[in-house]
């Protein structure tokens, strides 16, 4: 993979994934974040997807300064590749998502297009002492699930060991969730402030994360935002009732054949 | 032309496409060996009450395994057969897994008494890590199911889904795909229909392609001289969708590079995961199935139907 490095040192720094065109949600979690002190805010990509007028979240990026990387639906849409290559293996879902690509290959601008191809895989930078890798499924795979359910320890270990990092943060499912590992060492799934996680809340979530002596340390920061006015636009824009729902009740509609069982347990569908 | 040396005629073999493990992401249990209640019409390593082919593994000799795993960053355990289920260290193995990562069960369902399943749902509970339990039906009705497991089998197994169900568990149907595929999605309705009537309301359901193997072989026929990987088929083609590359299986004899290659004489790599470290050459013609659906072992492959 083709790392983007860092030789400054942060102490403080902001981390969201899977923006999915919420602009609405993106606003929110940048204001949200400096209010908090981030010293710099970075994304872990999946810019389009599931939401209204994907164009609309580019300039908000730049303009903000935030630093991101290349999700596999950034990879998809700027390559022109057929599919999103999320991984799904069932029809509903997979007809879903091809719904969602479309309308987001449909309605992004080559500017953009060739904005997010040239994007980098995945992100180094220093938080305090420690060495921190930003990665969109796993250092190891664009496109691969790590859910808390089925991402054990000793993997973590080896990923931290394979990739010379004290921190791994990763997105991609959407779910958040943490785990300390040996030597202080960290994974966290920073989550996505595009589409709620499956738990029966709107609210989204992004991760800010601190030096805290020789270690790192992770908070997942719940963000409310506008999602009725969000919802009007999908509506406007015909994206599918299950999509909207999503958003207004925080319950996943779609894509939940994925799920392991105990993540798919805690939803409603 | 005269003076002209014969260019050497290459063995077949050779031809063969060769593939790495790349990481060793799900290793695989065989735990119950050849033995299963059951004399499945399809199966292709002919399990049987009386195939003893392959045996039984101890507790002690999965521990072992599991404390290896560890090392290789191992991401996801199965456990099959034969029928799991009649390994009576089954439920004390799956604790063990638990406690490391995530665990599937492959399974009939149609030894599934309230015990048990009592006893899954507590080790369930007492885990982070997620339970899979695959139950294997093949048909949407008795009549198609049983032709092919035997009689009162999707009874049984429908009561095995009914009881995980009642206790919190999520099991995942898993079917041969033994219809004609241009009926996939009438099957799947009556599928998802026969699972809401015993209270599953939200079924998941996997379909894999037979393997022409073992009984499977004499039940239809077996693989063509056509249907082999060659090295060509595997240019641009994602490795990592075979689960050669990214498993392996241990048996009583050892450690083989898939479940589903486990009578194959070449498939079986030495009696370590280091031993097992080493590439296999595709020259099975059940590597052309695995070729062309790709990841068809692990939970979420499958053969995805467009709708």
């Amino acid at each position: 993979m083709l790392y983007a490095t860092s030789e400054q040192a942060y102490s403080r720094v902001a981390v969201f994934g899977g923006v999915y065109a919420n602009h609405r949600a993106l606003r929110a979690a940048i204001e949200d974040a400096r209010l908090r002190g981030a010293e710099a805010i970075f994304c872990l990509g999946d810019l389009g997807a599931f939401g209204p007028s994907p164009n609309r979240v580019f300039p908000l990026l730049i303009e903000s300064g935030v630093h991101s990387i290349r999700g596999n639906y950034d990879e998809s849409i700027s390559r022109g590749l057929e599919d999103c290559q999320c991984g799904y293996t069932d029809p509903r879902d997979n007809h879903f998502a091809r719904l969602s690509y479309r309308y987001t290959f449909a309605n992004t601008s080559q500017r953009w297009r060739d904005w997010m191809g040239r994007l980098p895989a995945g992100r180094r930078i220093r938080l305090g002492s420690s060495r921190l890798l930003m990665s969109h499924g796993s250092p190891r795979r664009t496109n691969e699930f790590l859910w808390e359910s089925t991402t054990p320890s000793h993997f973590l270990e080896k990923l931290c060991d394979d990739h010379d990092a004290d921190v791994i943060l990763a997105t991609h499912t959407g779910i958040p969730w943490a785990r300390r590992l040996s030597g202080d060492r960290l994974f966290a799934n920073v989550g996505a402030i595009g589409r709620p996680a499956n738990d029966g809340s709107p609210a989204v979530c992004y991760a800010m994360l601190w030096a805290d002596g020789g270690a790192v340390d992770v908070e997942s920061i719940p963000l409310h935002y506008d999602h009725e006015a969000l919802a009007m636009e999908m509506k406007a824009e015909r994206l599918p009732e299950e999509f909207i729902e999503t958003i207004l009740t925080g319950w996943w509609t779609t894509c939940n054949e994925i799920l392991p069982m105990k993540e798919r347990r805690r939803g409603r569908y | 032309m005269p003076g002209k040396t014969p260019l050497p005629v290459m063995p077949a073999r050779q031809l063969q496409p060769s593939v790495p493990l790349v990481a060793l992401d799900y290793l695989w249990f065989q735990v119950a060996g050849t033995v299963c209640n059951l004399r499945c019409a399809h199966c292709f390593i002919s399990c049987a009450p009386d195939n003893h082919n392959f045996w039984f593994l101890d507790l002690e000799t999965v521990r072992n395994y599991l404390e290896q795993s560890k090392a290789w960053g191992v991401k996801e355990y199965y456990f099959t057969g034969g029928e799991p289920f009649m390994n009576r260290d089954l439920l004390p193995m799956l604790e063990e897994a638990l406690f490391l990562g995530p665990a599937s069960v492959l399974t009939n369902g149609t030894l599934l008494p309230e015990k048990t399943v009592r006893r899954l749902a507590e080790i369930d509970a007492s885990s982070g890590f997620s339970l899979e339990l695959r139950v294997s039906i093949d048909g949407p009705t008795a009549e198609s199911n049983d032709a092919i497991r035997g009689t009162g089998c999707f009874d049984r197994a429908m009561e095995g889904i009914q009881r995980l169900v009642a206790h919190g568990l999520m099991p995942i149907l898993t079917a041969a795909q033994l219809w004609d595929p241009a009926q996939d999605l009438e099957v799947l309705d009556q599928f998802t229909d026969a699972l809401r009537k015993v209270g599953y309301d939200r079924p998941r359901i996997k379909i894999l392609p037979t393997l022409r193997l073992g009984r499977e072989a004499a039940r239809t026929r077996g693989y063509s001289d056509g249907e082999l990987v060659t090295r060509a088929m595997m240019e641009g083609y994602e490795v990592t969708q075979l689960l050669c590359s990214t498993g392996r299986v241990v048996s009583d004899r050892g450690v083989h590079v898939c479940p589903i290659l486990l009578e194959e004489p070449d498939a079986l790599l030495g009696a370590t995961l280091e031993e097992a470290d080493r590439p296999h050459t595709l020259s099975s013609r059940a590597c052309y199935t695995c070729w062309l659906h790709g990841a068809i072992c692990t939970n979420y492959g499958g053969i995805g139907q467009e709708l």
